[in-house]
């Protein structure tokens, strides 16, 4: 596997969580949640076709489109949970176009540099890091083609 | 106050809707939502109504205990809450939080407390106004006695003493893989921290979230009677409830105690992430 990096968008987003202080950076992840994108309207009879976190105690679907080689994350997470949607939507942000070796180059631990532990409990963090586990997952099949 | 809510053994503790709607504006009712999710309240809330954040505002930084007197004070104080104030509460997911705060309110005596049946579910449901404005009150001076742990709180010698007793009732509120030690979480909540799977000896195990129904209002009196009974957990005994850290089980600890009226009901909140780590404390599988 390729060194560690995280993608260029990614690295901006950890640095705006990074810089935000306090409850800023919860404001920072409820904007992320606001925004995130509906799931588009081809996926939505593929539900079945989508992977689901089951890690997460809210129902969280995800779809990785691959168009030639750069990946797209899709994700269903209902509004009224909107610390999973931010991160999901943080993440898709950020890695969107990535190659599926640069998905799986991302170091597990990428988010620690946000400070989010300062706010939230290590429960609470802990979906990022799921989340990003099963992207990789996603990454993984597709390489595998 | 709905119909069936009357037959509770202690029915001013629940109030509906309804209730709320009307309440909005009583200067001496404090509205508060407490949930799981940290993010929820800031997309939309009961007008008028304050964030309790269970890590932020309830626990030590520092100590696995709550805040202290005057902690508790500051809090009340920020909130705009007096020592009069009717406090209601309500939160996502079948009130767990919002009973959790409820309990831990109680530690410091604040009885004059409510918690909205049905939660944060039931108000978005029937299409009742969410507002994003964050509502600020004028400082209150409160006074809080120390915190009082005795009554309606276990710890985990007493909890080691009463299976060797054998006689306080002991409830594990949680799913059933949990209990049986197939899963050492939640289903579909990360894994967290136990290194045993398992259950504490003699428990029974009624999952919290039996006693609510699909609309996240409670059952009835007659069903929970039901519920609790066959599995021995019955009002002539002292009884238990835990956990995984004591959140769910304050939801049972509710129950029982307000809706069925049990006099001598504790919440065991260090529960399986203590239990299930310790060194020389008995589990069953």
């Amino acid at each position: 596997m390729a060194d560690s990096q995280i993608p260029p968008r990614l690295e901006e987003i950890v640095e705006d969580f990074k810089l935000a202080e306090g409850s800023e950076k919860l404001e920072l992840l409820l904007e992320y949640a606001r925004k995130m994108p509906p799931l588009p309207e081809w996926l939505h009879d593929k539900r079945n076709a989508m992977e689901q976190v089951h890690e997460c105690m809210t129902p969280v679907f995800m779809f990785a489109e691959n168009q030639n080689n750069q990946l797209h994350f899709h994700f269903d997470v209902p509004e009224e949970s909107p610390t999973v949607r931010g991160y999901a939507a943080l993440l898709s942000e950020g890695v969107d176009g990535s190659t599926p070796e640069a998905v799986l180059a991302i170091p597990g631990d990428f988010y620690q540099e946000m400070g989010l532990q300062d706010v939230l409990s290590p429960r609470r963090l802990q979906g990022v890091h799921t989340i990003l586990a099963y992207m990789k997952r996603l990454a993984t099949k597709e390489l595998a083609g | 106050m709905t119909e069936s809510s009357h037959t509770y053994a202690r029915p001013e503790v629940l109030v509906d809707t309804q209730w709320v709607a009307e309440h909005l504006n009583d200067p001496n009712v404090r509205i508060i939502e407490s949930n799981e999710d940290v993010l929820l309240y800031d997309l939309g809330h009961i007008p008028g109504a304050v964030k309790l954040d269970w890590v932020s505002d309830l626990n030590d930084p520092l100590v696995r205990d709550y805040l202290d007197k005057e902690g508790f004070e500051k809090l009340m104080s920020n909130k705009g809450i007096s020592n009069d104030t009717t406090v209601v509460f309500y939160g996502d997911k079948n009130n767990w939080w919002a009973t959790y705060a409820f309990w831990v309110f109680q530690l410091f005596g604040h009885t004059n407390a409510k918690l909205l049946n049905g939660g944060r579910k039931k108000w978005i449901d029937e299409g009742r106004e969410l507002v994003t404005e964050v509502p600020s009150y004028p400082a209150s001076s409160y006074t809080a006695p120390e915190r009082s742990d005795a009554e309606i709180r276990a710890f985990r010698d007493e909890v080691l003493a009463a299976v060797k007793s054998g006689d306080i009732a002991l409830v594990d509120v949680r799913s059933n893989d949990e209990y049986t030690g197939k899963k050492l979480h939640m289903p579909e909540y990360p894994q967290e921290g136990a290194i045993r799977g398992g259950h504490i000896p003699g428990a029974a195990n009624i999952p919290w979230a039996t006693a609510v129904n699909e609309d996240s209002t409670f059952k009835s009196r007659e069903d929970l009677e039901q519920i609790y009974g066959n599995k021995g957990i019955t009002g002539d005994k002292d009884v238990i409830a835990y956990c995984r850290i004591g959140e769910r089980s304050s939801h049972t600890w509710f129950v029982l105690k307000y809706l069925l009226g049990y006099n001598n009901v504790r919440n065991y909140d260090g529960s399986w992430t203590e239990w299930g780590n310790s060194v020389g404390v008995p589990i069953e599988k």
